[in-house]
C-alpha cells in the first residue's frame, strides 16, 4: 500500500510529497518484525532507486513469503532528486545532516522529522547511497564505532564486500542513521556505486542481501541466495591516497582490485604542457574499495582507499 | 604592510591558487581578521578590503603600537566567488565546516589546516561572518558558548548588540570555535548583509574593529565611542514563523521597536494574491532578525525578536 508520509506546501502551488511503500502480508497478528528500507536523500544518488524497485518487484512476485512488513521510501529527497542536486534544493542543505529534524520546523526540519516518526518504531532499517559523482565505492556498510555490537551481526547479512567502521558523514549526528539508531532502530547505511548512474551489478548483490536479512530477520521464507562474507575494515586498516598534484588522473588499476605494495596506481598528468605531474603507488597490499571515478584532480582529492587488512578469498 | 602567503596550490586548469594575509606591524601576534569564507560573502570581502586601506593609512602614520601585529586574511575561497558558487568548487564543501582541518586531506581540508596553523596564537581572533539564515539582521558581535567569558571584551567593540550562542552540533567545525580553544579570543562579527554591500553597515562593522584595536592598545585611532552594547542570549531570542507559503509582504523591519499585535508581515497566495496570512507581534519588542526573500515557505523562521525592550 503507498502511502504519503510527508506532505509540505512549496512556495508556489505544488505540494512536496514523500511516498513509502508498505509490504506486509495480508492477514497481520501484530507481531510481525519491520524493516525500513529508504533511499535517495542525495538527489543525484540512483542506485538506491534501482534497488528499491527490484525489491518490491521480487516481493510482490512471492507474495506468499512475506511473513513481516517492509516499509520501502525510495526517495527522501524528491526535489534533489528532479533537480539532480545532492543537497536539498534552495537551502544548499544536505539532507542527511538535518535529522532528526524539528516537526514544527520550515519544510526541510519538518520532512527530516516526519520521516524519523515513520520509521520509528522498526526493528532494522537501511539507508542506502551511491557515493557521490567523484569516487566509486565497493559494495560496503558504514556503521560509526557505537552501535557496532548491536548492528555487526545484521551487518554482516548484506552480501556486501565490506564492513567499515568509520565515522562517515552518513552516520554521525545529523545523519538518518544516527538519529534512528539514537531511538532503537538498528540502522545500517549502504554505500556502492557511484552517484548519477547505476551499477546493476552492485544493485543486484545487496537485493540479495537485503533478502538474506529479512529470512535471519522473520520477514522472508522464500529462498535467499548464498551471501557472502564481509571483511570488516577498522580506520586502522584503511590507507587513504590523496593527490600531491592537480591535473588529469589516468588510472593504471581498476576499481575492487588487489594491488601490492608499491604498485601503480596510476598517474596524474598536465594537459598544457603534456608532463607527468606525479606518479601514484599503493602504499600498502590490499583491496581497492574506493577509486577516484572523476577525472579532473585537485591536490588533495581522494585518488583511493585501500583495505589492508584481513581478506577473504 | 606585508603581503604574505598562507596556502597555495595548483589547480588543473586555472593555474595557482593562494590563500594571502596582509600584515601590519611588527612583533606580537595581537589580533587576526578574517574576512570570507564563502563565495557569496560580498560584504565580508569588502569589509575586509576597506579595513587593509585603513590599516595601510595609519601603518603610514606610524599609528600601529610598537611590538604589535596584525594580520588580515581577506577571502578564503575567492576562487568560489569568481565562478559565482558558495561553496568549494571542485567538491562543493564548505571551509567553516572543515576546521580543525587536516595537511594531508582534501583542499579545503588543508585550507583549514593552513589557516589556523598561521592564525593560533594571535591574541584576538575576529572573522567577518555571515549567517546560517539568509536574512538581514542588527550588526552584533556573535561569541560562541566557549567564548561567553569574553563577553566584557566583545562589549569593546562597540556594536549595538552582543549575543552569546549556544552551541550547535556543526559548531567544533568552525574557524571559531577551533581558534578560541587554541587559546585565542574569537569573535565573530555580523553587519547583517552577505550577498549585496550594505556601505553604512559595512562601516560600522570595520570602525567596530578599529576601535577594538584602538581599545586593545593595538593601534592609535581616534574613533568615536559606539554604543555601550547590550547582551543577548541567542536562546532568549523569540522567532515568529510563517504558518503559510506564499509572496512574503514585510511590513517591519530590523532594529525596529514594535508592540504586542503590531503587523509585521502579510503573507499572500502565490496565485491569487489575496492575503492569506497575517504575522504579528506577539510580544513588545525590538526585531532583530528579518527574512528577505520574495517568497517564505510555511514554517519558516521570518523574525525573530528580542522580547521585552525598548530603543
Ligand atoms: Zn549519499
Amino acid at each position: 500500500m503507498i502511502d504519503t508520509v510527508v506532505s509540505v506546501e512549496m512556495l508556489v502551488e505544488e505540494v512536496l510529497r514523500i511516498k513509502r511503500n508498505r509490504l506486509a502480508p495480508d492477514e497481520c497478528t501484530g507481531n510481525e518484525k519491520r524493516l525500513c528500507i529508504a533511499s535517495g536523500s542525495h538527489g543525484d544518488e540512483l542506485g538506491g532507486q534501482y534497488i528499491c524497485y527490484q525489491v518490491i518487484r521480487r516481493i510482490k512476485k512471492e507474495f506468499e513469503n512475506l511473513i513481516g512488513i517492509v516499509d520501502i521510501y525510495p526517495t527522501m529527497n524528491p526535489l534533489g532528486l528532479d533537480a539532480q542536486s545532492r543537497d536539498f534544493p534552495l537551502m544548499d542543505i544536505d539532507m542527511n545532516t538535518v535529522f532528526p529534524g524539528d516537526e514544527e520546523g520550515a519544510i526541510l526540519d519538518h520532512t527530516a522529522a516526519r520521516l524519523i516518526k515513520d520509521m520509528a518504531g522498526a526493528d532494522i532499517c537501511l539507508d542506502i547511497h551511491s557515493s557521490n559523482n567523484l569516487i566509486r565505492e565497493i559494495p560496503q556498510v558504514r556503521l560509526n564505532d557505537d552501535v557496532i555490537e548491536t548492528i555487526m551481526p545484521y551487518a554482516k547479512l548484506l552480501n556486501t564486500e565490506l564492513v567499515w567502521i568509520h565515522p562517515s558523514t552518513s552516520v554521525r549526528p545529523g545523519s538518518l542513521a544516527y538519529a534512528l539508531n539514537s531511538i532503537g532502530v538498528k540502522t545500517m547505511v549502504i554505500e556502492a556505486g557511484v552517484a548519477l548512474r547505476i551499477d546493476y551489478e552492485y544493485c543486484e548483490q545487496i537485493v540479495e542481501g537485503i533478502f538474506s536479512l529479512m529470512k535471519q530477520m522473520g520477514i522472508w521464507k522464500g529462498e535467499v541466495g548464498e551471501i557472502r562474507t564481509p571483511m570488516i575494515a577498522t580506520d586502522g586498516e584503511v590507507q587513504f591516497v590523496n593527490a600531491e598534484s592537480s591535473g588529469l588522473f589516468v588510472p593504471n588499476i581498476k576499481h575492487s582490485m588487489r594491488v601490492k605494495k608499491g604498485e601503480k596506481i596510476g598517474t596524474i598528468v598536465d594537459v598544457i604542457t603534456g608532463s607527468v605531474e606525479e606518479r601514484i603507488y599503493a602504499p600498502c597490499d590490499g583491496l581497492v574499495f574506493t577509486l577516484r571515478e572523476y577525472p579532473a584532480i585537485e591536490e588533495g582529492a581522494l585518488i583511493a582507499r585501500i583495505f589492508g587488512g584481513a581478506m577473504n578469498e | 604592510m606585508n603581503k604574505e602567503i598562507i596556502f597555495n596550490m595548483n589547480t588543473a586548469f586555472r593555474g595557482e591558487y593562494a590563500v594571502v594575509g596582509y600584515r601590519f606591524g611588527h612583533g606580537d601576534p595581537s589580533a587576526c581578521i578574517i574576512g570570507a569564507m564563502r563565495g557569496n560573502e560580498f560584504q565580508q570581502l569588502y569589509m575586509c578590503s576597506q579595513l587593509i586601506a585603513k590599516l595601510e593609512q595609519l601603518e603610514a602614520k606610524g599609528a600601529i603600537v610598537a611590538n604589535k601585529e596584525i594580520m588580515i586574511i581577506p577571502s578564503l575561497n575567492y576562487n568560489s566567488m569568481n565562478v559565482g558558487k558558495k561553496f568549494w568548487v571542485s567538491d562543493n564543501t564548505d571551509i567553516n565546516r572543515s576546521f580543525p582541518g587536516n595537511p594531508e586531506g582534501p583542499a579545503t581540508s588543508r585550507i583549514a589546516a593552513a589557516v589556523l596553523e598561521r592564525v593560533k596564537g594571535y591574541r584576538y581572533g575576529i572573522q567577518f561572518a555571515s549567517f546560517y539564515m539568509g536574512g538581514e539582521f542588527i550588526p552584533h558581535v556573535r561569541l560562541t558558548e566557549e567564548g561567553v567569558k569574553n563577553t566584557s571584551l566583545a562589549n569593546l567593540f562597540g556594536m549595538p548588540y552582543v549575543l552569546t550562542a549556544s552551541e550547535r552540533t556543526f559548531d567544533v567545525s568552525t574557524l571559531n570555535y577551533n581558534w578560541q580553544k587554541g587559546g585565542t579570543s574569537a569573535f565573530s562579527v555580523y553587519t547583517g548583509a552577505t550577498e549585496w554591500i550594505d556601505e553604512e553597515r559595512a562601516r560600522q562593522g570595520v570602525s567596530s574593529v578599529l576601535r577594538f584595536l584602538t581599545r586593545m592598545g593595538i593601534i592609535r585611532y581616534n574613533c568615536h565611542g559606539g554604543y555601550i552594547s547590550t547582551v543577548v542570549e541567542e536562546d532568549e531570542l523569540l522567532s515568529i514563523r510563517s504558518d503559510m507559503p506564499g509572496f512574503f509582504r514585510q511590513k517591519a523591519s530590523t532594529n525596529m521597536e514594535v508592540t504586542r499585535g503590531q503587523l509585521l508581515a502579510e503573507i499572500v497566495d502565490s496565485f491569487r494574491g489575496d492575503v492569506i496570512s497575517r504575522l504579528v507581534a506577539p510580544t513588545d519588542g525590538i526585531i532583530f532578525y528579518q527574512h528577505i526573500e520574495p517568497m517564505v515557505f510555511q514554517n519558516s523562521v521570518v523574525f525573530k525578536m528580542i522580547k521585552k525592550i525598548h530603543e
